[in-house]
C-alpha cells in the first residue's frame, strides 16, 4: 500500500532501526517493533498521557507523534527507567503511596512527573496539579499521586544530599 | 482509618521458602498491591497489549442510523482495499452461530445487527485484515442502505409505548421475574418492578404536607482508559478468548450456550483490566470476536478506539418521580417512586438495575407507607448497563435533593429533618428487610460533626456566595451470588490462590492474598494469586456491584480454612504432637519421602436469600450487607457565570472493618472523584440519536484541577458481623451521595434548586436568571 522507509533512533539508550510508513505513530513502532508495552493508547487525542513517550528529553504524546519525526531522535520509554532492576525513586514513591488502581495511566504519569522533579525539584500543590493537568486518571488516584510526587521530591533530594 | 494497622512500608516480595510464617496479621496491613511493581514499571499485562501469531484485527462498521430495516450493505469497495481479509456481516454470523443473540437479562442484542438495526453505532460489519489500518480505511467505505423508522430516545416517551424499539421481548429465561415477559409485544417496558408497603394514597390524604418533585439525571459512561478489547482464537473444537472482562465465567457461560458447546471448551482468560468500573461486564466484544475467529479461522482482535466506546455501553439516564407526605411533626409518612430508566437499545443488565436498585429508591428512611414502580425501559440510544452503583447514585441524586426541599420547605434544618426520619440500627428498610450493621446514624452524625454543621458558615459576599450541603444514602448488594475459591498449597509450603474475582485496580488480588495470609498464617506477599483462567479458576458471578470482598472473600476465607484444616489432619496422621512446630514443608517431606504433592482447599460462598413476594416486593432477606455513606459540600457559586466551585468535600462511608485499609481510601477518593465528574460536568450529547461529543476531547472529566481544594476520605468505625473478618464491598459506596449533596450546597449558597445533572454553569446560571425573572434566551 504506502511506501516503507526506514527511521533510525536510539531507544532505551540502543541504537535501533525500523521500517516504518508515513501514518504509523511512534507508539505504534514502540509496541509492534519492539515490545515495548509500557506506553499504551487510550484517547489517541494527545489528551490523557497514556501514551507519553520522551524524545530528546522531552515528554511528547505518543499516539500523535509521527514515528518519521523520530528519525535519529534519542527516544526513552518507561521501561529505560528500571534498567538494572532499580527502580526510580518517582516509581518507589508511586508504589508507597499507591497512587494508582488499574496502572493504566501510570507510565505516562511516572514519566512526567520525572520531567516535572528535574525541571522543579521541589514543586508545591500548585505547581504540581499544573504541571500534571495533561495527565489524566479514570481511576482517580489524584490524591495519592499528589503524595507520591512530594514523597519522590524528598527522595530525589535526600539522595543529592548524600 | 479505625482499627487498623498501617504499615506502608513495602516488605519485598518474600521467597517461597522464607513466606512460611506471617510476621504478624495480614488483615487490616495498609500492603501496597502485589502487582504494584509491574504496574509502574509498564510491564503489567492487559488485553490492550496481546498479540497472537496470525492474528487479524477487526474494525467494526457502525449504524448511522438510530432506528430502521437494513436494506443493503455495499461490501464491494471495502473488499477492494489491498490487504482486507474479509468484510463480515450479520447473514455470515448466522451461518456460524445460528442464533446469535446474547445478554444476561434479555436475549436480544445481536452479535452483528440482523434486519433491523436499533440505534446510532449499533455494529453492522466488520472489516478483517492484518494490518489495523488497511481495516480502518476499508471500513469506510463500507456503505449500508436503511429504511427509518421513527426513534424514541425519551424514557418517559418510551413508556408511551407509541414507537416501539422491539418487535418482541425475548427475556434470558434465567430470571424467574422476567418470565412473564417473554413473547410480550406493543412495550418498551422490559421490567416493571413494584414495591408496596402500607398504602400511600390514605397516608397522603392525612398528611400535613404533600410534596412532588421529578428529577433527571444525564448519560454518561465509564470511560475505562483500557477501551474494550477482546481477541478469540478459535480451533475447531477449542475456544480460548483473551478478554478485558470483569466477569470471565459468565463470559464462558453465555459463549458456550452460544455454540451449543460444553462450558470445558471455552477457556477465557483476563488479565489485569485497565479499568472497568461496571462496563466490562456480560457480553461486550467476546461473542463478535468469537464468530469473527470462526469465520476467519485466525484468530482475531477487536479493540476499539476511545470514541467507539461511546456506542458500547453507558449509565442509565433516569427520570424519578418522588412524592412524599410528612405530618406535623416533620415525620415523613408515606413516599410514592416513579423511577423510569432508560436502558437503550438492548437491556443488557437494565432489568436488574431497576428491580435490585429500584427497590432503595425510598432511601434510608424509616416510612410506614411505600410504593415503588421502577420500569426498565427500551429506546433507541447506546445501551446502558452498570456504572458503579448500579442506578443507585442517580437515585440517590433524587431522594435526597427531595429531602432538603421538602426541610427547607418546612423551615427545618437539613440535617434535623433527616435526624428525624432516618432508619436507625435494627429498623427495617422498606422492603421489610433488617437494616443490620448499617451505620447510618454514624455516618450521618460523623457527616455533621466534621462539617460543623451547628456552627455559623460564611456564606460569601458580592457575586460569589458560600453554600453547603449534606446527602446520605444506602445501597444493597446484588443477591443472591455465588463465588467459588481454590486454595493450593504447594510441597515447599508456597501457597496458590486461585479466584475469578477480576483485578482492575480496585485491589482485589492483594485483598485476596491477605485473607489467605491470615488463615494460613503466611505473609500476604508470598501468595501466588493466578491470572483469571477458566481453565483453572473456579466460578464466580463477577467482579461487579462491590460484591467481591464480601462474596469471594468469604469463599477464598473458606478455602483457606479448608486447607489449613488437612494440613492439620496431616500432621495428625503423621503421629506429630499437636503444636508441634514442624513446617508444612516438612510435613509434605515427613509424607511423600521427598518434595511432592499438595494440599488444596476449596471455599463456595452463597448467602442466604428470600426472594420478594412478587406485587409487593417484600421479604424478610433481600441483601446479605448494606452499604452506607454519607457526604458534605461547601461550594462557592459566582452568581454572575454560574460557575460553580467546590471547595470541600468530605466523604463518610461505613466500609465494615477494611481489609486493606490504605486501598480502601482509595477506592473511596476514586469513587467520589468519578461521581463528581458526574455531578459537574459529564454529559454524552445527542442529536437525533448520534453522540455529538464522542472524544475525550469533548468529552471532559475529572482532572488535576477539579480535584476539591479539601478533598477527604473517612471511614466511621463498624463491623459487617457476617463479612468475611468483619469487612464488606467498597467499590461503589462514595458515589451515592455526591451529587445531591453538591445540589443542595448550590441551593443554599444562591437559593436556586436543579433537578437535572449535570450541574454546570450554564444550567446554574439558567436557574439564577430565571429566578430574578430575567430569564437566559434558549442557545
Ligand atoms: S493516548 Fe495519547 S494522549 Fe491519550
Ligand atoms: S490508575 Fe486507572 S486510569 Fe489511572
Amino acid at each position: 500500500m504506502t511506501a516503507l522507509r526506514t527511521i533510525s533512533f536510539t531507544l532505551n539508550g540502543k541504537q535501533v532501526s525500523a521500517q516504518i510508513a508515513p501514518h504509523h505513530s511512534l507508539l505504534e513502532v514502540v509496541r509492534n517493533d519492539f515490545s515495548l508495552y509500557g506506553a499504551r493508547e487510550s484517547c489517541g487525542q494527545g489528551l490523557c498521557g497514556c501514551c507519553t513517550l520522551i524524545v530528546d528529553g522531552r515528554a511528547v504524546s505518543g499516539c500523535l507523534y509521527l514515528a518519521a519525526f523520530a528519525d535519529g531522535a534519542a527516544v526513552e520509554t518507561i521501561e529505560s527507567l528500571d534498567r538494572d532492576n532499580v527502580l526510580d525513586p518517582v516509581q518507589e514513591a508511586f508504589i508507597e503511596e499507591g497512587a494508582f488502581q488499574c496502572g493504566f495511566c501510570t507510565p505516562g504519569f511516572v514519566l512526567m512527573v520525572k520531567q516535572l522533579l528535574d525541571e522543579h525539584p521541589d514543586p508545591d500543590d500548585d505547581r504540581i496539579r499544573d504541571y500534571l493537568s495533561g495527565n489524566l486518571c479514570r481511576c482517580g488516584a489524584y490524591p495519592e499521586i499528589l503524595r507520591a510526587v512530594k514523597s519522590a521530591a524528598r527522595k530525589r533530594r535526600a539522595s543529592k544530599a548524600a | 482509618m479505625p482499627s487498623a494497622t498501617m504499615n506502608p512500608t513495602p516488605s519485598p516480595p518474600a521467597l517461597a521458602a522464607e513466606g512460611r510464617v506471617a510476621t504478624g496479621p495480614q488483615v487490616g496491613r495498609s500492603l501496597p498491591r502485589l502487582e504494584a511493581r509491574e504496574k509502574v514499571t509498564g510491564r503489567a499485562e492487559y488485553t490492550h497489549n496481546l498479540r497472537l501469531p496470525g492474528m487479524l484485527y477487526g474494525k467494526v462498521v457502525r449504524s448511522t442510523i438510530a432506528h430502521g430495516r437494513i436494506r443493503s450493505i455495499d461490501a464491494s469497495a471495502a473488499k477492494a482495499v489491498p490487504g482486507v481479509y474479509q468484510v463480515v456481516a450479520g447473514e455470515d454470523v448466522i451461518k456460524v452461530i445460528p442464533h446469535p443473540y446474547y445478554g444476561p437479562a434479555f436475549h436480544d442484542q445481536p452479535i452483528l445487527a440482523i434486519g433491523k438495526v436499533h440505534y446510532v453505532g449499533e455494529p453492522i460489519a466488520v472489516v478483517l485484515a492484518e494490518d489495523p489500518h488497511v481495516a480502518e480505511t476499508a471500513a469506510t467505505l463500507v456503505v449500508a442502505e436503511y429504511e427509518e423508522l421513527p426513534a424514541v430516545y425519551d424514557e418517559l416517551e418510551a413508556a408511551q409505548n407509541r414507537v416501539l424499539v422491539h418487535d418482541e421481548l425475548k427475556p434470558a429465561g434465567t430470571f424467574a421475574d422476567l418470565k412473564h415477559l417473554k413473547g410480550v409485544r406493543g412495550t418498551n417496558i422490559a421490567l416493571d418492578y413494584q414495591l408496596r408497603k402500607g398504602d400511600v394514597e390514605k397516608a397522603f390524604a392525612e398528611a400535613a404536607h404533600v410534596f412532588e418533585h421529578e428529577f433527571r439525571t444525564q448519560k454518561v459512561l465509564h470511560l475505562a482508559f483500557e477501551p474494550f478489547v477482546s481477541i478469540a482464537d478459535y480451533k475447531g473444537d477449542r475456544l480460548t478468548l483473551y478478554t478485558a472482562s470483569q466477569g470471565p465465567s459468565f463470559v464462558r457461560i453465555e459463549i458456550a450456550r452460544l455454540l451449543g458447546w460444553p462450558e470445558n471448551r471455552v477457556r477465557v482468560k483476563v488479565p489485569f483490566l485497565g479499568g472497568g468500573y461496571g462496563g466490562k461486564l456480560y457480553i461486550k466484544l467476546e461473542a463478535l470476536v468469537t464468530a469473527l475467529s470462526m469465520i476467519a479461522k485466525r484468530p482475531v482482535k477487536v479493540s476499539l478506539p476511545m470514541e467507539e466506546v461511546f456506542y458500547t455501553i453507558t449509565r442509565h439516564p433516569m427520570t424519578f418521580r418522588i412524592k412524599s407526605g410528612v405530618d406535623e411533626h416533620g415525620r415523613i409518612t408515606a413516599r410514592r417512586c416513579e423511577v423510569f430508566w432508560n436502558g437503550g437499545a438492548y437491556a443488557d443488565i437494565g432489568p436488574r438495575v431497576a428491580q435490585k436498585s429500584g427497590f432503595t429508591a425510598s432511601g434510608p428512611y424509616d416510612i410506614e407507607n411505600v410504593s415503588i414502580d421502577s420500569y426498565a425501559l427500551y429506546t433507541n440510544q447506546p445501551p446502558a448497563g452498570a456504572l458503579r452503583g448500579f442506578g443507585v447514585p442517580q437515585l440517590v441524586w433524587a431522594y435526597e435533593s427531595h429531602t432538603d426541599m421538602m426541610a427547607r420547605a418546612l423551615r427545618i434544618d437539613p440535617l434535623e429533618f433527616r435526624r428525624r426520619n432516618i432508619t436507625r440500627e435494627g429498623g427495617r428498610h422498606a422492603t421489610g428487610t433488617p437494616l443490620e450493621d448499617a451505620a447510618v446514624e454514624k455516618v450521618l452524625e460523623h457527616v455533621a460533626a466534621r462539617m460543623n454543621w451547628s456552627k455559623p458558615f460564611d456564606r460569601g459576599t458580592g457575586a460569589v456566595r458560600r453554600g453547603r450541603g449534606l446527602a446520605i444514602a444506602i445501597k444493597a448488594v446484588i443477591s443472591p451470588t455465588t463465588s467459588v475459591a481454590i486454595v493450593n498449597v504447594n510441597a515447599d509450603g508456597s501457597t496458590t490462590l486461585y479466584c475469578g474475582t477480576v483485578d482492575m485496580g480496585q485491589g482485589s488480588d492483594t485483598a485476596m492474598a491477605q485473607i489467605v495470609g491470615e488463615i494460613l498464617n503466611i505473609p500476604a506477599e508470598s501468595v501466588n494469586v493466578v491470572p483469571r483462567d477458566t481453565d483453572v479458576t473456579p466460578y464466580d458471578m463477577g467482579t461487579l456491584g462491590s460484591r467481591s470482598l464480601f462474596h469471594m472473600g468469604h469463599a477464598v476465607k473458606r478455602a483457606a480454612e479448608e486447607a489449613r484444616d488437612k494440613i492439620a489432619s496431616l500432621a495428625r496422621e503423621l503421629g506429630l504432637p499437636k503444636g508441634s512446630n514442624y513446617s508444612v514443608a516438612d510435613l509434605f517431606q515427613k509424607k511423600y519421602g521427598m518434595q511432592a504433592g499438595n494440599i488444596v482447599g476449596a471455599g463456595v460462598y452463597k448467602p442466604d436469600y428470600v426472594p420478594p413476594q412478587p406485587g409487593t416486593g417484600l421479604t424478610p432477606n433481600v441483601t446479605p450487607f448494606w452499604m452506607v455513606s454519607g457526604v458534605g459540600a461547601e461550594v462557592e457559586v459566582d452568581t454572575e457565570t454560574g460557575h460553580v466551585r467546590v471547595t470541600r468535600l468530605l466523604n463518610v462511608c461505613d466500609i465494615g472493618r477494611p481489609i486493606n485499609p490504605k486501598i480502601c481510601e482509595s477506592q473511596i477518593s476514586g469513587a467520589a472523584t468519578m461521581q463528581l465528574g458526574f455531578t459537574m460536568f459529564e454529559k454524552m450529547h445527542f442529536d437525533g440519536g448520534q453522540v455529538t461529543n464522542a472524544s475525550l476531547a469533548d468529552y471532559k472529566i475529572p482532572g488535576f484541577h477539579d480535584l476539591p481544594a479539601a478533598f477527604e476520605n473517612e471511614t466511621v468505625e463498624a463491623y459487617q458481623s457476617n463479612g468475611p473478618f468483619g469487612g464488606k464491598g467498597v467499590g461503589e459506596v462514595a458515589t451515592f451521595c455526591v451529587s445531591p449533596a453538591i445540589g443542595n450546597a448550590i441551593d443554599d449558597a444562591v437559593g436556586v434548586r436543579l433537578t437535572e445533572l449535570p450541574l454546570n454553569p450554564e444550567a446554574v446560571l439558567r436557574a439564577l436568571r430565571a429566578k430574578e425573572n430575567r430569564p437566559l434566551e434558549d442557545a
